[in-house]
């Protein structure tokens, strides 16, 4: 990481490699509208399966601590290389807020993690690593836990507009990061005003669909 | 547009004893300004009558006054070479402006180009960055061979020519929200690695370059896209892509 284009790559790299797992976390919790039984099933092959738990998981908490660290890191560089701030700037004339303001989206998005790791991962973790209940059961009943856990935490009003408002932002930063990745791993070519319109609809469809999701949930629990 | 009667502006413009002082906007009345004039020409009818009234002129960087040297700078109104596109400040009218209007003028801003006075700042470390390969190196003691005898595919000779037409004059560097030199690195890189002639140094090329650019204190490049929206000649985003990969392919094959 000793050269601006190093930690350039890198950081598309972790971000190319979040975004093909929020594809799939959304594949799997697109279920859950459809079929309680379906999104049991695959919330509990995703939270039992030893390749996942053991590799993937590990893999994917180093990629995430890794794009938001350096995320950091390159703030402060980048503040670093203007010492004296211009009297005026333009910014609006010839780029857009999005890509000047992925710290921003970045750390809301960030603070949003924190509140979604305290609703679903951190209990999971407790679950199954503390008090070390793998069988993914409701406890007293018969059936898979993972269904009713997600409706319960839809429940609360105040929960549900903060998980859409990060996923605005989530929207936004993806709205430049997606093509802003395939850029920096030198991928300008004539596919790219392609691969830019795609990346568009993959910014605005996924963080709908997740608003979609949580909002189902809130209307429809039990 | 303002048509064409004269204009009577206000403008504010950074005021810097040398490098070590620390500078502060100034506010200036300048009357009589024709629409069809060139913003230069609109700073040296402010400075004539600065030196009219003994005081001392602004000083600020131009030479050839026709968009082709890249030494007029100047960050006017928020924007490198100002609200218009594809022009140096040189090139740029003041029909662009209102009557009336008051005109913010500030030197570039990045660490790398420290401030010497006024609105003239150091370019050289892009000098630098040349000078650590943004070159061929060819036997000139009297047996070069005719560059017009190697063939070059007329796509890579259209692209290397657009590359090429980068005039240096920082626009990129003063636009990005990071300082980062990445346009101009990445053109200078792009335009050589894409023509044969180039071959030859082509790895050490892009990581002695780029090794460069980060000591000078550039910023990282986030893609906003700034760069190549400012930039008077034009110079694609795609020639920071080519010196990604090529940077990418010299790290990984370059043999120690």
């Amino acid at each position: 990481m000793k050269t601006s284009i190093a930690r350039k790559v890198s950081m598309a790299l972790s971000a190319l490699f979040l975004m093909v797992f929020l594809l799939q976390h959304f594949a799997i919790n697109i279920t859950s509208v459809f079929s309680s039984e379906i999104f049991n099933d695959l919330s509990h092959f995703m939270g039992t399966n030893f390749a996942i738990q053991y590799i993937m998981q590990p893999i994917l908490i180093f990629g995430v601590v890794f794009h938001f660290v350096m995320g950091f890191i390159l703030e402060i560089k980048n503040k670093q290389s203007r010492n004296i701030k211009y009297v005026k700037n333009n910014g609006g004339a010839n780029s857009s807020w999005m890509s000047r303001n992925m710290i921003v989206s970045g750390f809301l998005i960030l603070t949003f993690m924190g509140l979604h790791f305290y609703d679903f991962w951190i209990p999971e973790l407790k679950t199954k690593f503390i008090e070390g209940d793998w069988t993914g059961m409701i406890e007293g009943e018969k059936g898979l836990r993972y269904f009713a856990e997600l409706q319960h935490k839809f429940v609360s009003p105040i929960r549900v507009g903060i998980y859409c408002v990060a996923f605005v932002f989530l929207s936004l930063h993806l709205l430049h990061g997606f093509s802003s990745a395939f850029q920096s791993v030198g991928a300008n070519n004539k596919y790219t005003r392609a691969l830019s319109k795609f990346g568009v609809a993959y910014a605005i469809l996924i963080p709908l669909g997740f608003i979609v999701i949580a909002l189902f949930h809130h209307f429809n629990h039990c | 547009m303002s048509g064409t009667k004269d204009m009577n502006l206000t403008l504010k413009i950074w005021r810097q004893k040398d490098q070590k002082s620390s500078g502060k906007m100034v506010d200036y009345k300048v009357n009589g300004i024709s629409p069809d004039s060139s913003f230069l020409e609109m700073m040296d009818v402010l400075n004539e009558g600065l030196i009219s009234k003994g005081e001392e002129p602004v000083e600020f960087d131009h030479d050839c006054r026709e968009g082709i040297c890249g030494m007029c700078s100047l960050y006017i109104n928020g924007e490198a070479h100002g609200p218009d596109r594809a022009v140096t400040t040189c090139q740029l009218h003041m029909r662009k402006f209102k009557d009336g209007e008051t005109i913010t003028i500030e030197p570039w801003r990045a660490k790398a180009f420290p401030v010497l006075k006024d609105l003239k700042v150091d370019r050289s470390s892009f000098d630098r960055i040349q000078q650590a390969g943004g070159f061929i190196s060819v036997n000139t003691s009297g047996n070069t061979q005719d560059a017009n005898a190697t063939p070059i595919s007329k796509d890579n000779a259209d692209k290397a020519m657009d590359a090429a037409t980068c005039i240096g004059c920082g626009a990129c560097v003063a636009t990005c929200k990071n300082a980062s030199a990445m346009l101009f690195v990445g053109a200078k890189v792009a335009q050589y690695s894409l023509l044969p002639q180039g071959q030859v140094e082509r790895k050490d090329r892009v990581l002695n370059m780029v090794k460069q650019m980060d000591l000078e204190g550039f910023g990282n490049c986030t893609n906003t896209g700034a760069c190549e929206v400012e930039c008077p000649k034009g110079i694609s985003l795609e020639n920071i892509a080519i010196m990604n990969r090529e940077y990418l392919k010299a790290s990984l094959t370059k043999e120690e």
